[in-house]
């Protein structure tokens, strides 16, 4: 019986979505633009943390080496290095593998190339690049890299190691992201609240519509539950549409700033990341569209049962 | 069957709808409830529906209290209770044959009763051939027939009809009141309110009389008389 009871209320909520098409277009639009204000928000979301990502990346160190450093002593410098459990990446930057780089980094550039073959030797000293596995993580390399040099008779070999410099602008960068980042959930929380209420009130709506039908099914002796099922299997599919209507929507959007997104340097071409997590997204658009649905005619329906 | 016990039913605003109202209903009558509107015909039915609370008293059927049942027991109770409006309250997004199959859904039969009753019951008012067609596309008597269909269909032990004639031509008033004497003919217990002087003389059974809240004369094979 349950099996039979649950079958029909699916197909009399699916009867009613189709039989009455206008009030079930209006809902679904609604929750199609709830459902992709909610989406958009995520999506911003998932811009500002990968640029976070992508800066703190960016964070390295850099240890220069005096001129005629043999190769050996490098060597022996990133092996020590490499025993610190902190550091996640030891790069050895020969001076032929600096001079490449930096002649394809200014490969537009003519005079700054010009200046360089001017020089005629290469000015470009070779470096360890050493990355940490948790940016925070810098200040206690950097000690142990002046400890290790020190204890090894490595002083004299080290020119430079650059850090601090880095360090300033990318904190200040961090803080303001983390700030816009905290600001857009707040934003984005404040509208996901205004478009469920939206929602809510549609669908409130949608149930008025009913209200006499709803009393006439009370006293032919519906039970509670029988009267609920159509309305909630309803507010399901109004959200099932919606959340593919919504992902159908973001597709041209995420298209159209996608390249934008890249050249931005977040590190992140939002298009690729919708089109890679396409079906996680259309699980989730569906999922909470169908579970506000639900939920909005469940609370709506209430208000009629009373008789 | 159906017994009321000095009900009175007071509203919010302070008016008496009912006031100490007694009376019986024996199984398989048909009673005619008369009265000028605001006479409290409609609190009436709406009390033994269990629409509304009395004040006062208490109103049972065979031995249940309507009003001290609980929500699920109330559900019941109205499956056993047929109604019929003045305004048919046929649900419009379903066909004939939907919304008098709803009743016997709602009452939990099985797919094989439904197709086996709902037919059966169209046909005894004159609908088989319209069981497919919405109410929009039914005329006021067959949308009533549909009503006294799905009010028949899970054969209650009683049929409460609220004016259900009240909007409907001569020709089909008469067909109406003759399908309701069929039905009490068959057994069951009718309840029917109405202004309607011929059919009160037509049916020619019990009336009761309400006057501004009160009964004001009960008559076993009465009169519309005010």
């Amino acid at each position: 019986m349950i099996i039979t009871k649950l079958r029909r209320t699916i197909k009399s909520g699916a009867v009613s979505f189709w039989r009455n098409g206008s009030v079930s277009l209006a809902s679904v639009l609604i929750l199609t633009v709830t459902l992709t204000v909610m989406a958009s928000i995520f999506f911003s979301g998932v811009v500002l943390s990968s640029t976070l990502n992508t800066i703190k990346s960016k964070v390295d160190v850099n240890i220069y080496f005096a001129d005629g450093t043999d190769e050996k002593s490098i060597y022996e410098v990133q092996n020590l290095i490499k025993q610190n459990a902190d550091v996640a990446t030891v790069d050895y930057i020969s001076r032929e593998k600096a001079l490449e780089v930096f002649k394809q980094r200014h490969q537009d550039e003519d005079a700054t190339l010009q200046a360089l073959s001017e020089i005629g030797d290469n000015p470009l000293p070779a470096s360890l690049n050493v990355k940490a596995k948790d940016p925070s993580k810098y200040d206690a390399i950097v000690t142990y890299i002046n400890q290790v040099a020190r204890n090894n008779d490595k002083e004299k070999i080290i020119s430079k190691i650059n850090y601090t410099k880095n360090k300033e602008a990318i904190d200040s960068l961090s803080r303001i992201i983390n700030a816009s980042n905290r600001m857009g959930t707040m934003i984005g929380i404040f509208f996901i609240l205004v478009s469920i209420l939206i929602t809510f009130n549609t669908v409130r709506l949608a149930i008025y519509i009913f209200r006499e039908e709803i009393a006439v099914m009370r006293l032919v002796g519906a039970s509670e539950a029988y009267i609920k099922g159509p309305f909630v299997t309803v507010g399901i599919l109004y959200g099932l549409v919606s959340g593919m209507l919504s992902v159908i929507v973001l597709l041209p959007m995420t298209q159209a700033i996608g390249v934008w997104t890249e050249k931005l340097g977040t590190g992140i071409n939002l298009f690729s990341y919708y089109q890679d997590n396409i079906v996680m997204i259309i699980i989730c658009a569906t999922v909470s569209g169908a579970i506000l649905g639900a939920i909005s005619s469940f609370l709506a329906i209430r208000k009629y049962l009373k008789i | 069957m159906l017994t009321f016990k000095n009900v009175t039913k007071l509203y919010h605003t302070g008016d008496t709808a009912i006031k100490e109202v007694n009376m019986v209903i024996k199984p398989k009558e048909f009673v005619s409830i008369v009265g000028h509107s605001g006479a409290g015909k409609t609190t009436l039915l709406k009390l033994i529906l269990g629409e509304e609370t009395p004040t006062e008293g208490e109103i049972t059927f065979e031995d249940m209290n309507i009003h001290k049942l609980k929500r699920k027991n109330i559900n019941q109770y109205r499956r056993r209770v047929g109604t019929i409006f003045q305004d048919f309250r046929l649900l419009p997004d379903k066909t004939a044959y939907e919304n008098v199959a709803f009743a016997m859904e709602a009452a939990g039969r099985t797919d094989k009763e439904i197709e086996e009753d709902v037919p059966h019951a169209l046909e005894l008012v004159g609908l088989k051939h319209k069981s497919h067609n919405f109410p929009h596309e039914l005329s006021g008597g067959e949308k009533q027939r549909v009503a006294i269909a799905r009010a028949i269909v899970n054969q209650p032990d009683m049929i409460i009809a609220d004016e259900p004639t009240g909007n409907l031509d001569p020709v089909n008033t008469y067909e109406i009141i003759q399908l309701l004497k069929k039905i009490n003919d068959l057994g069951t217990t009718i309840l029917l309110t109405t202004h309607n002087v011929g059919v009160v003389d037509h049916v020619g059974k019990r009336v009761i009389t309400v006057k501004d809240g009160k009964l004001a004369l009960d008559s076993v094979e009465g009169k519309y008389i005010l």
